[in-house]
């Protein structure tokens, strides 16, 4: 069973990266990224199960934390950057 | 550990399953940012809490399941909060939500990201 | 084919497009994003590969801070990468492509993976897993050998640290007066009153386990290097949501200044001891009658180091980089 819900989040990791890459605008990629790391979280946790290694949830509870922290991390700069180049605005995404 | 316990998490671990795909499908198809975010958000937090429950019926030793609580309440404190900063960055940075419905075209996210 | 193979296969692939991605990508917000994710998903690869410490770091390190850093940085620089028409390097390209083949070619003579018999199986690690829970008393090798038998390696990883956090201030302390702007925090960050709250809550359980990871680098993976990375990334926090200025006033900032030398000198003077009472420089056996009592000892107070060190200079070079960003908004 540990191997299904395994594969259920190895596939909807692939999809996430998709939308990641795919765009269009950067909330569509943090929104990505957010469900990727968490995604990740529970990979990792399924896969200490899976290898009888259930050590591995301190790394879990740090995925977890970094996936907040770069989120909050990238809303935050990317309001600064908004902010200091407006001219920019202007420029759409490629 | 019980037959129905075993049951009662692979249940749960099939679910979680399941709402990864169906969520992860919805984050790549839906035709604007909100409502990607919308699909993406609501499954995120359900699988999560589902596949984490479904680990936890697992394991006998308690230090594994002080652990697993402490993922399972970190991810519910900290996903909707991130969905939530996000939508309201989305809407204070100008990305407006599509309200009309584009049938069939998925384009019609990319036009309303051109308007903001 | 077992379900880790499907899985390595998944995640290394995975991995090359995300790389690929990273190169095509125009928008300098999203590469670093992508970095992000190409750090978790190496940090997942290292864990299939039961390389449990390496991965505790580089998810907080790879996927945390440096996106974090490099994130400030586009901040200050700009967010598009700039195109210039008919840039066209081939002779690089040409060098690069040869470069990779030779290594690829190279990588044919070594042992296939997993081998009994490749040399790095052959020589210490053998020794090391054997010996070391008899010689240093504790669970975790990887800790022995990065704290005790490595402590000399690890000792001048901190002061690479160290001399980084040194660089930064010298380099961009100029910027740190406050501003008017400094004092007007962001408005519609201003307006993230869940963020606030929830952050509030969260902060001193990281902090926690930060102290967990400390102090529990012994028995599981962790030590003073994760543990720096993530106790420094509830300050980050508290000033990406409260203001920088905010942040100032709980992180002083020569008392941080002082910490991250003080973590050096730590380390340092543990090997001093050791030399005074007879012994090698970093040979813990000689804090104590006991030498695997002493090891501990040893281990416990440079860890303590790192993470002192690597605590503060993380705060000093995120400080200096958002510092700069908001005094230098303006200019362009």
């Amino acid at each position: 069973m540990f191997t299904v819900a395994a594969a259920a989040v190895l596939v909807a990791m692939i999809l996430a990266l998709a939308r990641a890459f795919a765009g269009p605008t950067l909330y569509d990629r943090i929104l990505a990224v957010n469900v990727f790391g968490t995604k990740t979280v529970l990979l990792i946790a399924i896969v200490g199960f899976l290898m009888g290694r259930p050590e591995f949830l301190d790394i879990v509870m740090v995925y977890a934390l970094m996936n907040f922290i770069t989120v909050i991390g990238i809303l935050r700069f990317f309001e600064y950057a908004a902010e200091s180049e407006s001219a920019d605005e202007t420029i759409k995404e490629r | 550990m019980t037959i129905l316990t075993t049951y009662i998490s692979w249940t749960f671990l099939v679910l979680g399953g399941f709402l990864c795909i169906s969520g992860a499908v919805g984050l790549l198809r839906f035709p604007d940012f909100f409502t990607r975010m919308h699909a993406a958000s609501v499954t995120d937090t359900l699988a999560t809490a589902l596949i984490i429950l479904g680990l936890l019926l697992q394991t006998d030793a308690w230090m594994v399941q002080v652990k697993l609580v402490m993922v399972l309440v970190f991810v519910l404190l900290t996903s909707p909060t991130a969905s939530h900063a996000l939508a309201k960055a989305a809407l204070h940075g100008g990305l407006k939500p599509q309200l009309k419905i584009a049938r069939g075209s998925n384009k019609a996210g990319q036009q309303s990201e051109a308007e903001a | 084919m077992n379900m880790e193979t499907v899985i390595n296969m998944v995640l290394l692939s995975l991995l090359v497009v995300t790389a690929i991605a990273i190169v095509r990508i125009k928008d300098l917000f999203a590469a670093a994003m992508l970095a992000g994710i190409y750090g978790l998903l190496s940090a997942s690869f290292f864990v299939m590969m039961d390389a449990v410490d390496v991965a505790f770091t580089e998810a907080s390190v790879g996927a945390g801070i440096s996106t974090l850093l490099m994130l400030t940085t586009l901040a200050m620089t700009g967010r598009f990468e700039k195109i210039s028409g008919n840039y066209r390097p081939r002779l690089a390209l040409v060098l690069v492509a040869l470069t990779g083949a030779l290594l690829i070619y190279g990588t044919l003579d070594m042992p296939a993976f997993g081998t009994a018999a490749a040399p790095v199986h052959e020589h210490v690690a053998p020794r090391y897993l054997n010996d070391s829970y008899a010689e240093i008393g504790i669970p975790n090798a990887v800790t022995s050998v990065l704290a005790s038998y490595r402590g000399f390696d690890t000792f001048g990883e901190v002061v690479v640290i160290f001399t980084a956090g040194i660089g930064v201030l010298a380099l961009l302390m100029r910027a740190e007066k406050p501003t008017p702007r400094t004092q007007t925090p962001t408005a519609s960050m201003h307006e993230h009153m869940v963020l606030r709250i929830v952050a509030k809550m969260l902060i001193p359980l990281i902090l926690l386990f930060g102290l967990y990871v400390q102090f529990h680098g012994e028995y599981g993976p962790g030590g003073g290097f994760q543990a720096g990375v993530i106790f420094a990334s509830a300050f980050f926090l508290y000033s990406m949501l409260f203001g920088l200025s905010e942040a100032r006033k709980v992180v002083n900032h020569v008392v941080v200044q002082i910490l991250a030398a003080l973590g050096v000198l730590l380390y340092g003077s543990v090997g001093i001891v050791s030399l005074m009472n007879g012994k090698n420089f970093l040979d813990y056996s000689a804090l104590s009658a006991d030498a695997v009592h002493g090891q501990h000892l040893g281990i416990l107070a440079i860890e303590l180091g790192v993470g002192i060190t690597v605590t503060t200079v993380m705060i000093i070079i995120f400080f200096a980089f958002s510092g700069r960003n908001q005094i230098e908004g303006e200019k362009d």
